[in-house]
């Protein structure tokens, strides 16, 4: 058996990975991708902790996450194509206009 | 107290007496009917306001007369009309008092007012606003019945309010003249001051003795505190300065001359400037609780009596002479209601006298202006005795009437004034008796540079007699002028000694000391006048002169300068500064804060990028900084 550990280290790097790409990627759905990179990277981290302190918390944690990142895709795919459909363009740095 | 015993408690109204309220009723009907008619009542909206006002008149008389028919306790009648408001643990009443005193002056407004307004149909017969005109009068009549007929204090006020707002109305009614304007507007500032003195006092009694009525401040007199009977005193000397017009709050007076000469007659002469000394009458249980507002009373009034009398000797227009005279006979009336007892009744039989004399006086004069193209200077008249002899006539009995010449009605009145002085103060009484030949000084230069002498008149200027309207009101005056202080002198004690708790002097025929006295220095008086003004011919323009006395009469004693110096420019001082302040620190302040957070904002608008990235990386950062605060707690 490994140690427990290592599924916790590897779950944060995942996470930095997907905050990283979340911060500088343009391309939007690749910010997407890393956006579920990240929930998967804490349900990694919720499974592993399940494990560690066998208990089913962990486990139970992970599932809404997986229902919140699946409305979360229906929602945030569908913003990408209509703002594709619109500019031609999935760079979230075209869709600027939330500013003063 | 003994003097409060003697005074009866008024009876309920009935029969006649519930018909009092249509006095005031009628006239403000008509008055707000001819207001908003408009140009539909051109026709006979003059006739309508004169017969409103002989319908007040004849009620006037018939509760006189039932008066008295009944006995002297239960001639005294209140009125109560309905509920105004309840507020806290005060009820006020709408009520009326007729008594003894409201219904002399009564009769003497509604009486003298409509001769005036009959007067007026003619004096304004070419005036486009005539309807208007007699609009304002009515409700000046409607206001001034409110004034004397109301039984609490509060009552009292808005009458008191309502002539003030008449008269302004009827000072500036030609008020496309800019002196008119200001004149009207002057006068109502003015009375503002003295409004003031009776807001104070009605508060003061309302906290003193829970209610504004007659009767039950006049009951609570005595027991108070002579401090906050004195206050009280004073707070209502205010408001009587300001309405009479007496010093240090006379200036308004003699502007208020702008107005249509019917106007100066009624308000500014016979009825509204005497309203002050009603008003001291009426608290006499206040006043005679508090001996020091009495003195400040004989005080203002031995002053204003010398004033106005200084200011008539020296002004050349005939209003204005006129306008002083009422001053300084005001100044002899309040002298009589400050003194106490002695004086209540005299104080209100010169005032009808003069009520009389002096609306007979203005209308006479209003009469050779109009013959004399509205021209107001002395010094263009001269001779007119023979061009308006009807004028002429019953000038000369209002004349004769206000210096005191025997039997004539102020021979009556103002001889009891004067030795009523005398039995208070000597000192006192030398003033009043320098004021009676005062008063024969300048009322026979008036005569004189009027009615006598070349005629200095103006190239294109006819005198002709006045028509028929108006030198019918003149006849009536002035056999009233004559007769009416004989009539009245031997009754008017009698007939008031229940409702202002005196004693009835003895009164005879024969004069006193002090009667004869007043009649010699009247004499010098007149003597002294045509010595001046009777035996060299008057210059057509005033002589310039660097006699102090002179100089100040002609400027109305400084009474301009002096409101200007004390109060007009330290108030320009004071509202200049504090638009400075305003505009240079709160402005400055109010718009700092803003630019303030102007630019705070625009600093933190770029914060707002608009690209998610940099939203991203905010997030993240607070995420660490939140977890990094997390862990130092768990570590620590």
């Amino acid at each position: 058996m490994m140690n427990p550990e290592n599924y916790l280290i590897l779950a944060a790097i995942l996470f930095v990975i997907g905050a990283l790409g979340v911060m500088l990627r343009r391309n939007a759905l690749i910010a997407f991708l890393c956006v579920e990179l990240m929930l998967n990277a804490c349900n990694l981290a919720f499974v592993a902790g399940s494990h560690i302190t066998g208990t089913l918390d962990g486990q139970t944690t992970a599932f809404f996450v997986m229902v919140v990142a699946a409305a979360e895709v229906v929602v945030g795919l569908a913003i990408i194509v209509s703002i594709y459909k619109t500019r031609r363009s999935t760079s979230v740095d075209d869709a600027n206009l939330l500013k003063l | 107290m003994i003097l409060l015993e003697t005074i009866a408690e008024p009876v309920a109204a009935t029969g006649m007496f519930t018909w009092a309220w249509t006095m005031i009723a009628v006239p403000a009907v008509v008055a707000g009917l001819l207001l908003v008619a408009g140009k539909l009542s051109d026709a006979w909206g003059h006739l309508l306001a004169t017969a409103a006002v002989f319908w007040s008149f004849a009620i006037a008389v018939c509760l006189f007369a039932e008066q008295l028919l009944a006995p002297a306790t239960e001639r005294a009648v209140s009125a109560n009309l309905y509920t105004w408001f309840t507020v806290g643990q005060w009820d006020f009443q709408v009520g009326l008092l007729v008594d003894q005193l409201s219904i002399l002056f009564a009769m003497l407004i509604t009486g003298v007012g409509g001769l005036i307004h009959v007067y007026s149909i003619g004096y304004m017969s070419h005036d486009p606003r005539r309807r208007r005109f007699f609009a304002y009068l009515n409700l000046f009549i409607a206001a001034m019945l409110l004034l004397v007929l109301a039984d609490n204090y509060l009552v009292l006020f808005v009458g008191w309010e309502g002539v003030g707002l008449a008269s302004y109305l009827l000072i500036s009614f030609w008020q496309h003249r800019p002196a008119a304007a200001a004149a009207g507007t002057k006068a109502f500032v003015m009375n503002r001051v003295g409004d003031l003195g009776m807001l104070m006092a009605i508060s003061t009694m309302l906290a003193m003795f829970g209610s504004s009525k007659f009767t039950e401040v006049n009951a609570g007199a005595a027991g108070t505190e002579p401090m906050w009977a004195t206050l009280i005193g004073l707070f209502l000397l205010l408001g009587a300065c300001g309405k009479s017009a007496q010093v240090p709050l006379q200036a308004w007076l003699l502007d208020a001359m702008e107005g249509p000469t019917p106007v100066s007659a009624l308000i500014h002469a016979a009825t509204m400037v005497t309203a002050g000394v009603y008003l001291v009458v009426r608290s006499h249980a206040l006043f005679e609780a508090a001996p020091i507002a009495q003195l400040a009373v004989v005080i203002v009034a031995t002053v204003t009596l010398l004033a106005g009398a200084w200011i008539g000797t020296s002004q050349d227009d005939i209003k204005k002479v006129l306008a002083g005279s009422t001053m300084s006979q005001i100044g002899y009336m309040m002298l009589a209601a400050g003194i106490g007892p002695a004086g209540y009744a005299f104080a209100i039989f010169h005032l009808i006298t003069h009520g009389f004399f002096k609306a007979n006086m203005f209308l006479g004069a209003g009469s050779v202006m109009h013959g004399m193209n509205d021209d107001v200077n002395m010094r263009h008249y001269g001779g007119l005795s023979k061009a308006m002899k009807v004028t002429f006539l019953t000038f000369a009995m209002g004349y004769l009437a206000i210096i005191g010449f025997p039997f004539f009605s102020g021979y009556f009145s103002k001889d009891h004034i004067i030795e009523a002085a005398f039995a208070d103060n000597t000192f006192i009484g030398i003033c009043a008796l320098i004021g009676a030949g005062i008063t024969a000084f300048y009322m026979t230069r008036l005569m004189l540079m009027t009615f006598f002498g070349e005629e200095r008149w103006l190239p294109g200027v006819h005198p002709h007699e006045s028509p028929k309207v108006m030198t019918i009101p003149l006849i009536v005056l002035a056999v009233f002028s004559v007769g009416i202080g004989a009539v009245m002198n031997f009754w008017i004690q009698t007939w008031l000694e229940p409702a202002l708790g005196i004693h009835a002097h003895e009164l005879s025929l024969v004069p006193t000391p002090v009667g004869w006295m007043t009649m010699a220095v009247v004499a010098l008086g007149v003597v002294a006048a045509w010595l001046v003004f009777g035996r060299s011919s008057i210059p057509v323009v005033a002589p310039a002169t660097n006699n102090p006395v002179t100089l100040a009469g002609r400027n109305v004693l400084f009474g301009d300068q002096v409101n200007d110096f004390l109060f007009v420019t330290p108030a320009v001082a004071l509202a200049s500064a504090v638009d400075t302040t305003d505009a240079k620190g709160i402005d400055t302040a109010v718009d700092g804060l803003g630019r303030a957070f102007l630019g705070l904002s625009t600093q933190l608008r770029r914060l707002q990028t608009g690209y998610a990235r940099s939203y991203a990386l905010t997030m993240v950062v607070g995420v660490l900084l939140v977890g990094a605060v997390l862990i130092l707690n768990l570590v620590g």
